[in-house]
Formats: structure tokens, C-alpha cells, sequence
């Protein structure tokens, strides 16, 4: 007899190619970085939160084969004649396959597409952070933060009295009453039933001395039970509330750029996944992010994200340009008490020499006591110049609100990263 | 049999639902009723097991070639990309069901299915697909779908065992190798042993170690007391040419390790499964298609189904059976499920109602009795035999099929029959010829091992109608290279001439080769 069991597979993971995708992405990780890293440099650092279309070229992925190619002498047969007799010749297309030998062209045409794949965000930013040897991005708790919020977190027992929790205090303290009075009650049942016993019997059998004794000790355990205090200090409960430190929701983060003729797009580039990673740090932290991008040579200039990173200038240098024109978008768009500043510049190292004590003073005097945090990054190889000993004096003196590192090559950004912000976290 | 199919059933049910929303208790109610049509018509099937799957699962089960366990291979995951990435683009639904040939036989359906299309999908795979997996004598000889999952559990593991103990990198390569020769594991005159997993596990050692020393045997150095007559002996190795290419490796490379020698097997193993399915597309899927036609249309009559479900059924069963004609931007070659369908459809047309023309053609199917006939047809054939043998010229006639003859040196093509009465004898026999599997895959075979030289293996490709092997070849080779460790030589023939040479490592031609090309453009 036929027997038949349905059985109910949806429950069971959907899951089961994931071990075998995973092998091909290590397998093709070349080609998706390539095809990542293309992605990043057409794509907004605000836009960095998805994934990404990848294509290889089919060949590359083929597993060959044996197969025929073309040539030689065959028939196919095909359906849907509508004009054709026996003998008919039919010219051949002229450079390629032919409808008329359908089967082929459609067996010779497979394969040779692109191969277009979709990953996730997640793998996104690994292959995007995997230069810069990455680990997890941790949340990290933000020290200058100012807002907090009280959050309730259970119960204590010390505090103010305003805090008192009244139903846990009552129930402590009738807990408690029971607990320690629990003999002394039940004394005091079992001598009171004694005295009514006594009492019942004819006045020639009583013992008076024993009831004597009797009243006196229900007396003494009733003072007792009386004396058991209604509230005692470890009865009380506090409601716990502890203060949660809680991002202002807004941040604004200034990336500061160097776009004179010394700066190359490939060091803009490494500049880009710095303030890449500045960026997403912050998202993680801040509900709300504005990003304003200044470049400079001779002059600053704000400009959107596309000319920061891909119009070249050149000319010489003046960086306080830049800082002066960041102070002025301060003072006009993100007060400090409303804002998280972050500011990020990026540089090559160059500048006009007697313009760096000028830098010097307006970072001290006009940024730093509005930003949360100010971080450079010198992109370079060679010696440091004037600018870099001006700033290392403004770091000594603020070392909480500033921070500067040197990048050589790509696999500098994330430790230098971790580095500059670590100091914050710790 | 039949009068008994035909005639007794006339009582009517009500129909089992008139919803188009399934449920466990109506999926339940439509396999009790079907089967037991199925048994009428004497579909003899292994149990039935129905898994109901979601979408995301039928592409885990797409990309695993419908195999409920497999072992692990970035190609997989490749395979799950490409699915995943048509299936949300919207370039290729999902079939409605997957099946496997196994004991009990696994049939996945989609949630998603209405209930017209889960009946639909049981009659076809639980009953056609099933009792064509149980009967059909490539199945029999080929496969033991009790052993199968058992196998597969087996791969998979010792596939992990092997990547644990010698790297994920080492292994996938290897498994690479292997895969590029998948279809030339197969013993094709040579009967198999059964696959059985237990058994597979327990003598897998005691193999390894007997193997490698039947390997050192043939590949000993040292001089033995009678060497003249050992030269003798092996000095056509193979005695006789090998096709199968992954057993050849298997037994006889040179260098390989135990390990790697049983990946080889496992692959060729997985290979032979599959052997059957490759060369009985056209029959399987027409039975099927055939079966679930049969099966819906009886329920109907006996009032199980109303006339909205039939309506469903029938626009799904017809865009399965569809033949766009040649010129058509949606041909891409003969639809299986149609050619068959048509072929299964007109051998009872035949049984049923003979014309002339089928009494003159198929004197041993015309008037007989059509379930007897389906079932001798289903049991005995593969692809190829059955168009030789049922394509009848009412179904090239219906399909409008023709032959094109293509001759590389000549700049048309021909015509070379048509549906007609010169015709119809020439269209069946180039129609089955295409199904052949030879035809189909370049015949390789090992001819030649140098043991007293410098181990270089042979392999000649014997040319059907002078059609060459395509670019891939020499990607082949490397993995034949990898797999061998020593020499590969490849050699393309057509009758006895060589008409192209292929060597890995790659060598530089010859004056005699350069002499050869530059002969070509003259």
C-alpha cells in the first residue's frame, strides 16, 4: 500500500547555501574588492550603510568542461516549420551563429555574460575595511558626552527619601515583622489558650501561682510583639535610577582637506576611508549627522562631497585658511551647545611656514573649546614640516580634545583610527 | 485493466476543495485520492515523501542540484548566487517542485503554490517522476535511491574530515579537478555495483590501503625477477581503451593519496547517480508531464476537482508543454517536457484510436492495449531509443519538426527533411541521434599509459561528424594535469586521421604541427 508523509519543512533554516556562498566570496574576494573599492570611490561617505551589486566576468568563473565547439557536420532539428521544403539552402549568417542552428547558438552563447551577484552591507564594509585591518567596529561609549537620562534600574537600599518606594518598604517590613515575631505569636497563642484553660476550672483546682506566671509571660510577649518597630532602616527601598549617558542627537563633522597640487588622488583616497571611518564611527553614535567638507589651498572653500574628494587645484598652501573658515561656519550654523564638532583634517604635510603658528592659535583659542574632538591625519612618507610641530604643541597642551597621527600607506588608517579614538573611550 | 479504469469509476464525489488556499489535510486528501487513480493506472512508486518548503529553501535546494545534503563547494554557492539573483530580479520564477530519486522518493513543494498547483506537482512528482525513477531500467541499473541520502551523508562528511585534516583550499581545488571530469565517471557498458553508504564507510579504509598498494604494483621501479615479460605485459596500459576517466584516475594515478582517491570516487559516485537523469530527459519529464495530465483529468471526472481548479491546471500544464517554434526569441531548443509529453500522448492516441498510418508504422502499439504499452515504453528506453523507436510522423507532423543540415565548409545550410512522408524517417533518426549522450559529450576515453617512460596519460577524442571540442579543453587538460601529476596528452580524432593534438603542460608545437596549421590557410 501507498504510504504518503507530508512533512512541514519551513521551520527548518533557510540557511543551507550560506557555508558554500561564503566559499565563493573567498574564492572571487579579489575581483569583489576591486568591484568594491570602484563602488566606494562612486559612492557618498554618507552612503556607505548597504550593499553592492557585484559583477565578474563569466569566464572567470566557468568551470570548464568537455564540450564540442564548433565545426564539423551536423543536423538539428527543430520545431515550428512554417516554409521550408526538403533541399531548401539557407544562406548562414554572415559573422556568428545563425537562428537556423538554433541549439548551437544558444549552447555557445551560455557563460560568457557577466556573473551579477548582490552582498550584504555587512560584507560590504569587510571587504571594504579589510586593508585596513579592521576588527568589529565596538560601539563605544563617548566620554564628553553632556546629556544624560535617569534611567530606572531596579531598587537599592540606600537613597534620598524622595526615592522611597512605599510598596517594597511595606512588604520588607511586614516580611519581617512576620519573620522575627513568629515565635513570640505563637507563644503567645499557646499561653493564652493555657490561661483560658485555667481559667475554665473550678477556682479550688487552679493554680494560681502557674496562671501568675502565665499572665506575666503573655504580658512580656505581647510588650514584644508590640516593641517589633512598624519600619525599621533595612525595610527601606529606594527606587534605583541611573544616570545613562545618552548622545545628543545631532553631530556635525567637518572633514578638513589639503587640495593644493602636492595632495594625489591617491592620497585623497586614503583620506576618503579616514573620514569614511569617522563617519560611520559617529553614526553609531549620533542619531543625526551633518558633514560639512572644506578643502583649501590658498584659500578655503566649502564645497559638497563630490568636489571635496575629485576636483583638483593647485597653488600653494595656507591651512589656516580652512580653519578660519570652519570657525566662521561654527559661529553661523552649529553652536556648540547644540552640536557634537567633530573635525577631521587631512593633509599632506605641506604649508606655508609662518602660517602655521597662525594655526596654531586659532585651533587653540577659537576650535578647541568647541569641538568634541580634533583629529589630523598627515598623509605622507617624508620628514614633518613646520605645520606638524606647531600642532604636536597644541597637543601636548590639549591632549583630551586633540589628536594627530601619521598615515603612510593604506594599512595605517584603521590602527591610526583606533588610535586616535581609543584615548577617548578609555 | 483498462476496462476496469475506464468504465467502473462512473460514481461522482463532491470536490475535495473548491479553495485555492492548501492545506496539510486537503495536500493529505489529493495524495489518497491520486494514488489510488495512480494505482489504477498501475504506477508502481516508492513511498512518498512531501516536504513543504518556502522560496528561500527551494533556491538552498536549487543550488545543490536538488540534493537534500551536499557537501560543501564554493561552485554551490555560485549556483545559489545566480539563482538568488535571477529569482529577485524577476528573470526566472522557481519550479514548482524539485524531486529526488531516492527511497522513500523526496518531493519539495513551495508554499507559495496554490492548491491546484500542489495537486498538480503531486501527481507529477510523487507519481510520475516516482514510479519513472522505480521502473526505468537506467535507474534500476544505475542508482539505489535506497542508498543515496545514506551516500550523500557520508560525502559530505568525509569531505569536511578531508578539509579538516588538509584545508578548505586544498580540498576545493582538488574537488575542482574532479568536478571538471563529473561526466566521464561512468562505466557505460559495465554494470555498477550499488552505492551503499554503511558499506562505504566500513571498507573505505580497508580500500585505501589495498588501493595504494595496487598502485605501487604498477607503478614499481625495482626490477623484478622475469622483467622482459612484465614489459610485455603492460606495454599497452590500458589493455583496452577506458572511458571512464574518474575510475581510471582513481585506481591508476600515479600520485594521488588515499584521500584524494576516495574524492575521486565520491565525485564519480555522485556522478553515476546522475548518469540516468542525463539521458532520459525527454522520457522522464513526458512521463511526468504525462502522468499528472492523466491523473488531473480523471480527478475531474470523477468530480474531485471543479471546473475553476481545471482551468489553473490547464494554463499551468500548458505553458509547461509549451513549444515555442524556431524562429521564436523564447526558442532555445526542444522543450523535453513537450517532445515527451506529445510522444507519451500519442502512444495511447495509437493503442486507442489506430489510423492507418500508425498500423503501418507501430503495427506492435497500434490497438493494443495503451496502459501496457506506456509502461513497456517508460521501463525500457532512454532518450534516444524511445525517439527512435515511438516518435510517429502524426507527432513530427503536430511539432512541425525539421532537420537543418549544417556542413562547416559550406556557406548555407540545408534542409535536410522535413515532416513528410521522404521526411519522417530522417527528422526521427537526427532527433534521437541529438539525444544521444555521445552526441551530446565528446567521446574521451584513456588509450594509452607510458609506464616505462615518463607516465604521461593519453586520451584520444574520437570525433563525431569531425565536431572539434571547444576553448575549454585545455582548461580540462590542466585539471586532467592535476589530477594525473604527470604528462597529458590529448589527441582529437576523426576516423584515423589526428586532426589536433592537445599537451599539458602546454608545448610548443612542432615543425611538423606548425606545418600542419599553416597547411589549413593554403
Amino acid at each position: 500500500m501507498i504510504n504518503t508523509y507530508v512533512v512541514d519543512r519551513r521551520l527548518n533554516g533557510k540557511n543551507k547555501s550560506a557555508v558554500n556562498r561564503k566559499r565563493f566570496l573567498e574564492r572571487y574576494k579579489k575581483h569583489i574588492k576591486r568591484a568594491v573599492n570602484d563602488a566606494v570611490n562612486n559612492r557618498s561617505i554618507t552612503d556607505m550603510e548597504h550593499g553592492e551589486s557585484i559583477s565578474i566576468p563569466g569566464q572567470d568563473i566557468r568551470e570548464p568542461v568537455f564540450g564540442h565547439g564548433k565545426g564539423g557536420k551536423r543536423n538539428y532539428v527543430n520545431p515550428g516549420n512554417k516554409e521550408f521544403v526538403s533541399g531548401d539552402m539557407i544562406e548562414k549568417p554572415k559573422g556568428g551563429e545563425g537562428q537556423g542552428g538554433g541549439n548551437q547558438a544558444s549552447n555557445s552563447g551560455e557563460g560568457m555574460d557577466e556573473f551579477t551577484f548582490n552582498i550584504t552591507q555587512d560584507e560590504f564594509l569587510e571587504f571594504l575595511f579589510e586593508d585596513l585591518e579592521l576588527p568589529n567596529l565596538v560601539r563605544k561609549e563617548l566620554k564628553s558626552m553632556d546629556d544624560f537620562v535617569y534611567r530606572h534600574a531596579g531598587f537599592t537600599n540606600v537613597g534620598v527619601p524622595a526615592k522611597i518606594n512605599v510598596v517594597r518598604t511595606l512588604k520588607n517590613s511586614h516580611a519581617r515583622r512576620i519573620a522575627l515575631s513568629g515565635k513570640a505569636r505563637r507563644r503567645l497563642k499557646e499561653v493564652t489558650a493555657l490561661i483560658d484553660e485555667e481559667e475554665q476550672k473550678d477556682r479550688s483546682l487552679r493554680n494560681e501561682a502557674y496562671l501568675e506566671d502565665l499572665i506575666i509571660e503573655k504580658e512580656k510577649l505581647h510588650n514584644k510583639i508590640t516593641r517589633m518597630p512598624f519600619i525599621d532602616d533595612f525595610d527601606l527601598r529606594y527606587n534605583l535610577s541611573m544616570k545613562e549617558p545618552t548622545p545628543s542627537n545631532a553631530a556635525v563633522m567637518f572633514c578638513l582637506m589639503d587640495v593644493s597640487g602636492s595632495m594625489t588622488q591617491q592620497t585623497k583616497d586614503m583620506a576618503k576611508r579616514f573620514f569614511l571611518l569617522l563617519y560611520m564611527f559617529l553614526r553609531r553614535n549620533y542619531e543625526k549627522i551633518e558633514v560639512v567638507f572644506i578643502r583649501h589651498h590658498t584659500s578655503a572653500k566649502e564645497v559638497d562631497e563630490e568636489e571635496f574628494f575629485y576636483s583638483r587645484e593647485t597653488g600653494g598652501t595656507i591651512v589656516s585658511s580652512a580653519l578660519k573658515k570652519m570657525q566662521e561656519i561654527v559661529d553661523e550654523r552649529y553652536p556648540a551647545s547644540a552640536w557634537n564638532i567633530y573635525a577631521a583634517q587631512a593633509s599632506d604635510g605641506d604649508n606655508w611656514n609662518d602660517d602655521s603658528p597662525i594655526c596654531q592659535k586659532i585651533l587653540e583659542r577659537d576650535l578647541l573649546p568647541k569641538v568634541q574632538y580634533f583629529s589630523y591625519i598627515e598623509i605622507t612618507p617624508r620628514a614633518h614640516q613646520a605645520l606638524w610641530q606647531a600642532y604636536d604643541e597644541v597637543r601636548s597642551r590639549h591632549p583630551d580634545a586633540f589628536a594627530m597621527e601619521q598615515i603612510i600607506d593604506q594599512a595605517d588608517i584603521f590602527p591610526v583610527f583606533r588610535q586616535l579614538f581609543q584615548r577617548k573611550s578609555s | 485493466m483498462t476496462e476496469k479504469v475506464t468504465s467502473g469509476q462512473s460514481e461522482r464525489h463532491d470536490p475535495i476543495t473548491a479553495s485555492s488556499e492548501w492545506t496539510f489535510e486537503f495536500i493529505q486528501e489529493f495524495d489518497r485520492v491520486i494514488g489510488n487513480i495512480a494505482l489504477e493506472y498501475r504506477l508502481d512508486t516508492y513511498p512518498n515523501q512531501i516536504e513543504i518548503i518556502s522560496s528561500e529553501q527551494m533556491m538552498d535546494a536549487y543550488s545543490s542540484v536538488g540534493m537534500p545534503v551536499g557537501y560543501n563547494h564554493w561552485s554551490f554557492g555560485k549556483q545559489f548566487l545566480q539563482t538568488q539573483n535571477n529569482y529577485k530580479r524577476g528573470f526566472m520564477g522557481l519550479a514548482y517542485e524539485i524531486v529526488i530519486n531516492s527511497n522513500p522518493c523526496i518531493a519539495y513543494l513551495m508554499e507559495e503554490n496554490t492548491m491546484a498547483m500542489q495537486a498538480l506537482v503531486i501527481a507529477h512528482a510523487c507519481y510520475g517522476h516516482n514510479s519513472f525513477f522505480k521502473n526505468n531500467y537506467l535507474f534500476k541499473t544505475w542508482t539505489d535511491a535506497t542508498a543515496i541520502i545514506d551516500y550523500l551523508v557520508f560525502a559530505k562528511n568525509y569531505v569536511s574530515q578531508c578539509e579538516n585534516r588538509y584545508g578548505v583550499s586544498t580540498v576545493e581545488t582538488f574537488l575542482d579537478s574532479c568536478h571538471a571530469l563529473q561526466n566521464y565517471g561512468v562505466d557505460r557498458y559495465k554494470r555498477p555495483s550499488p552505492i551503499s553508504a554503511a558499506e562505504e564507510a566500513n571498507r573505505q579504509q580497508e580500500r585505501e590501503d589495498y588501493m595504494q598498494q595496487q598502485i605501487n604494483l604498477l607503478w614499481r621501479t625495482i626490477p623484478t625477477s622475469k622483467p622482459q615479460e612484465q614489459v610485455q605485459q603492460r606495454s599497452g596500459f590500458p589493455a583496452e581503451p577506458e572511458e571512464n576517466l574518474l575510475y581510471f584516475i582513481e585506481k591508476n594515478a600515479p600520485l594521488l593519496e588515499p584521500w584524494q582517491r576516495e574524492l575521486v570516487r565520491i565525485v564519480r559516485k555522485i556522478g553515476q547517480y546522475f548518469y540516468p537523469q542525463r539521458q532520459t530527459q525527454v522520457m522522464n519529464e513526458g512521463w511526468a508531464s504525462f502522468w499528472h495530465y492523466t491523473l488531473m483529468n480523471t480527478l475531474y471526472d470523477r468530480g474531485y476537482v471543479n471546473e475553476g481548479f481545471m482551468i489553473e491546471f490547464l494554463n499551468s500544464h500548458a505553458s509547461v508543454v509549451y513549444q515555442p517554434p524556431y524562429d521564436s526569441k523564447y526558442y532555445s531548443g526542444i522543450n523535453p517536457y513537450c517532445l515527451g509529453f506529445n510522444m507519451f500522448r500519442d502512444i495511447r492516441r495509437m493503442c486507442e484510436e489506430p489510423t492507418e498510418e500508425d498500423y503501418a508504422w507501430f503495427p506492435d502499439v497500434a490497438g493494443k492495449n495503451w496502459l501496457d504499452t506506456v509502461h513497456f515504453a517508460m521501463e525500457n528506453f532512454k532518450d534516444e531509443s524511445f525517439i527512435q523507436q515511438y516518435l510517429s510522423p502524426k507527432v513530427m507532423r503536430d511539432m512541425r519538426l525539421f532537420c537543418v543540415f549544417d556542413d562547416e565548409n559550406r556557406d548555407e545550410y540545408e534542409i535536410a527533411a522535413i515532416h513528410d512522408e521522404m521526411g519522417y524517417e530522417k527528422v526521427r533518426a537526427a532527433l534521437a541521434e541529438q539525444y544521444n549522450l555521445s552526441t551530446r559529450e565528446p567521446n574521451i576515453q584513456v588509450v594509452n599509459v607510458d609506464l616505462k617512460g615518463d607516465r604521461s596519460l593519453t586520451l584520444r577524442h574520437t570525433r563525431h561528424n569531425n565536431v572539434p571540442l571547444n576553448d575549454e579543453c585545455e582548461e580540462v587538460l590542466k585539471h586532467v594535469y592535476r589530477l594525473w601529476g604527470f604528462d597529458v596528452h590529448l589527441e582529437s580524432v576523426q576516423g584515423d586521421e589526428v586532426k589536433n593534438l592537445y599537451h599539458m603542460p602546454v608545448r610548443p608545437k612542432t615543425e611538423e604541427e606548425k606545418n600542419l596549421e599553416n597547411l589549413k590557410y593554403v
